[in-house]
């Protein structure tokens, strides 16, 4: 899955010059580059898990509602079901075509917020408490937007 | 309209978009709003929840090979992220009681400095400066590949780039944007990053500023999913394109016309903002 290259470019911060000590081992496992590499997977892996979803559903939604008129220049809010984490997951499973678009870009909203919680685990494994107190911080306001922004 | 040709001709719309934004390297996201609106007649909220979702996808997607290469510096674009972050969140809060002609103008403005920007040629910073003494502390100087092996670079101008990207994710949230052009100012101009860095790093760090204001906004019932799905699709498929034949385009004309279309885009946006016509 992760590419791994054999001339990892010198220079990542955290690691120190000079022959490396046990604990500094560990935390090279996870130096820079190689998170670099696994965040690089996971972003493509979520857009494509995201578009294919949104087609899954996107295609029997314009053969329902294709030929209804559009209408989107009032604005009227989406109905609660399209709207929260629950509502979207119970009509995707009941196969409503609005509801699988509608989880698909949930997919994809989802998925910068993955890549800060991994970087915020790989933090947390390389021990840089400065950076694990930063990136938390960066979850939980996002976390707070996509689960609990109901204002 | 149906809801099927509506669809078909936001998707090419937003293909196009897509396709201008990877070969200019401007981002299609600015021009997804004003063709909502003013071509589409769409509401304003709905266009931005749908522009929001595209900015997110074609950021990833491009930040997936970008952050493989070795250009994006993650720490840098995580300590940023606190700022485009809490900017986002303000934004999205603030976004219900901002009149929708004085987002038209902000919106017109935006377009006027991303056209404004797009003209300005830019300038290779020294690199060996002193590092801001932020920068030491957060340990934001990195490297990055060159065609000469890897290039040390330090940071300059943390506090102002840090502020700069506060406004970037106000704006975000407010106008349903990447806002890539003031991100890069911010880095490059700012913090004297080299530019691929910038660019990268900007790109980077779009999508995690998009996201957080597009979860208060699906909450808040901003994203119709026969919208949302055509724009999405649409953008994402232009980009991919777009990177894909970056090397045989004639960037300086399509830079030119991508400037005419947002100038064009400006005008219209500024004079609808100004007569209430949104």
């Amino acid at each position: 899955m992760i590419d791994e290259r054999p001339d990892d470019p010198p220079g990542d911060a955290g690691d120190a010059p000079g022959t490396p000590g046990p604990a500094q081992l560990a935390r090279m496992r996870w130096s820079d580059h190689r998170v670099e590499q696994i965040i690089g997977r996971l972003l493509q892996l979520g857009v494509l898990a995201a578009a294919t979803v949104v087609i899954l559903g996107g295609v029997p939604l314009l053969l329902r509602h294709g030929g209804d008129v559009a209408d989107f220049h009032r604005f009227r809010a989406e109905p609660s079901a399209l709207r929260t984490v629950g509502g979207i997951l119970h009509g995707a499973v009941a196969l409503d075509p609005r509801a699988v678009v509608q989880l698909g870009l949930l997919l994809l909203i989802a998925t910068p917020v993955a890549r800060v919680a991994l970087t915020l685990v790989a933090f947390l494994l390389q021990r840089d408490r400065l950076y694990v107190a930063i990136t938390a911080f960066v979850l939980v306001l996002l976390l707070y937007g996509l689960l609990g922004g109901h204002s | 309209m149906t809801v099927l040709t509506l669809a078909l001709l936001v998707a090419l719309g937003s293909f196009g978009a897509g396709l201008l934004g990877a070969l200019t390297g401007l981002g299609g996201g600015i021009v997804v709003v004003p063709m909502l609106t003013l071509v589409f007649h769409v509401d304003l909220r709905y266009a931005i929840g749908a522009s929001l979702v595209s900015v997110i996808a074609t950021s990833s997607g491009a930040a997936a090979a970008y952050v493989r290469e070795g250009y994006t510096n993650v720490r840098i674009g995580i300590f940023l992220e606190v700022a485009t972050t809490v900017g986002a969140l303000i934004g999205a809060a603030l976004a219900g009681l901002i009149p929708t002609s004085a987002l038209a103008i902000l919106f017109g403005l935006v377009l006027l400095y991303t056209a404004y920007r797009s003209f300005q040629s830019r300038e290779e910073h020294g690199v060996s400066d002193a590092p801001h003494p932020w920068a030491i502390r957060l340990r934001l100087s990195s490297s990055y590949p060159t065609p000469a092996g890897m290039q040390p670079y330090t940071v300059q101008g943390v506090p102002g780039g840090f502020g700069l990207m506060f406004v970037a994710g106000v704006l975000s949230a407010l106008l349903g944007i990447g806002s890539g052009v003031i991100k890069v100012l911010a880095m490059d101009r700012t913090m004297k990053l080299p530019f691929k860095v910038s660019t990268t790093t900007s790109n980077f760090m779009i999508g995690v500023t998009a996201a957080a204001s597009a979860g208060v906004y699906l909450h808040r019932g901003y994203i119709e999913p026969a919208l949302a799905f055509p724009v999405m699709l649409g953008v994402l498929a232009g980009a991919l394109l777009g990177a894909r034949i970056l090397a045989i385009a004639n960037t300086r004309w399509l830079r030119m016309l991508f400037t005419v279309v947002v100038v064009v885009l400006a005008a219209e946006m500024l004079y609808k903002g100004a007569t209430g016509g949104l």
